[in-house]
């Protein structure tokens, strides 16, 4: 199986790639159109800020490329934002893949911004979550976020639900961080691995 | 439900852990990628490595360091001491690290704060804050590992910080720190008020109820302590079992 994993310079995807490692998968980070495009599977790290991080995919040609895959596609973190049409997040427009705006967590009483840390999982309704319970931890980190909507696959609430998870055809994403959330993580990408 | 963190801190030099370490069935107890992974197990909900490294071979090390410890660790770590420029930081995120700390450098040229979190995202910059109670100033930020009172006042600072872009605060009471008394409730909870980031608490961690102080008293987000949880004092699943029964969100 070949496993792609795209280079934009969007932060750690280091850990993206032991993570894939631990359970004895060799993947290929790479900005490569050709490379991309006949992998079996594609994950898209991310980290940081949208508004540069879409100027980078554009300067490669990826802003191009990636609507146009067919293959099973996971974002992660950032990866799943620049999915949206449209960011607060210095003005950003996004890929456009997914129908949502990413929005900033509004600061209020006991929400600290950003949202760091272990937060439960509701609402599950995908194969990718295949072996979890309702209310498993997930670990995660991030100010802007994706409200629900018909392509929402998974919910966590801080303190109003919001998308931990999306999907549309072969996109999957999800906003915590598989690559750091313990045993619960390495399943959902073991279950990506799978589709 | 957002769940309070409990995280370890190790210190390590020249790619060691330090300060004596008494766990049983560790055959290295020195050896920060398997006293990291243990705590990992046993729920740890993140973890902290402080390197007190002075040697020229110092980024060398800390960077080999850190990719050991990501290669094998599926929760997130920070990274920090004595770490001061973009370069440094950079090294450590991209071999692997969630989170750097920065600490003197920030207290330096705070502009540090502004030029990496917006390189890096506020996400993974930690500005670690050293306070010390100094009558009648109030609490103090101090540096150089605690031997230089800088004159900024504690609350002032983190709240500069994070309006710099600071994405968490670590404040650790010096006052407090090896105490065994309990977290600085009240500077710790002056800095969570007064900064909309997350806030560690650090220092003075002694027995399972200080936990719940902290976290119920002074609004802290996550509680860390280094040697009652290397020595075996306090085992991080009935410090969580513990703090589920006060009612604290936690994982377990």
């Amino acid at each position: 199986m070949e496993i792609a994993v795209i280079d934009y310079k969007g932060g750690n995807v280091q850990s993206v790639l032991f993570a894939l490692d631990r359970l004895g998968v060799r993947a290929t980070l790479t900005a490569d159109p050709e490379v991309i495009r006949r992998a079996d599977k594609i994950l898209f790290p991310g980290e940081g800020e949208a508004a540069s991080a879409m100027q980078e995919l554009r300067a490669q040609g990826l802003d191009q490329l990636l609507p146009t895959l067919t293959q099973p596609f996971l974002g992660i973190c950032l990866g799943m934002q620049l999915l949206g049409q449209h960011s607060e997040e210095n003005n950003a427009d996004l890929l456009g893949i997914l129908p949502f705006d990413v929005v900033r967590f509004p600061v209020s009483p006991g929400f600290k911004v950003p949202h760091m840390g272990w937060n439960t999982l509701q609402q599950l309704r995908s194969p990718l979550f295949a072996g979890l319970r309702e209310e498993d931890y997930v670990y995660f980190v991030h100010s802007y976020f994706a409200p629900v909507g018909e392509y929402t696959i998974a919910e966590a609430a801080y303190p109003t639900p919001f998308s931990a998870a999306v999907q549309h055809k072969n996109f999957y994403a999800v906003q915590f961080h598989t690559e750091k959330s313990g045993p619960v993580g390495n399943r959902i990408l073991e279950n990506f691995l799978n589709l | 439900m957002l769940t309070k963190r409990i995280i370890p801190c190790l210190d390590v030099k020249d790619g060691r852990t330090v300060k004596g370490v008494r766990f049983e069935g560790l055959r290295d107890a020195g050896d920060p990628v398997a006293l990291a992974s243990r705590y990992a197990r046993e729920g740890a909900d993140e973890l902290v490595f402080l390197d007190i490294t002075a040697t020229n071979q110092k980024r060398a090390t800390l960077v080999a360091l850190v990719r050991d410890v990501a290669r094998e660790l599926d929760i997130p770590f920070t990274v920090g001491g004595g770490i001061g420029t973009v370069q440094d930081v950079e090294a450590l995120l991209m071999n692997g690290a969630d989170k750097v700390s920065i600490n003197s450098a920030a207290l330096a040229r705070p502009e540090l704060i502004d030029e990496l979190a917006r390189r890096f995202g506020s996400q993974c910059i930690v500005v670690a804050a050293d306070a010390r109670y100094h009558a009648p100033d109030g609490w103090q930020i101090y540096t150089r590992a605690g031997t230089h009172n800088t004159g900024f006042d504690a609350v002032q600072w983190c709240r500069e910080a994070a309006d710099r872009g600071a994405g968490e605060i670590l404040l650790t009471s010096m006052s407090n720190d090896g105490t065994k008394d309990g977290f600085a409730l009240d500077i710790t909870g002056a800095v969570s008020r007064a900064v909309s980031v997350p806030v560690v608490a650090s220092g003075g961690a002694g027995s399972k109820q200080d936990f719940t102080n902290v976290f119920q008293q002074a609004d802290a987000d996550a509680g860390l302590a280094a040697s009652i949880f290397h020595f075996g004092e306090i085992g991080i699943r009935e410090l969580k079992q513990h703090l589920r029964q006060d009612g604290i969100p936690v994982r377990l």
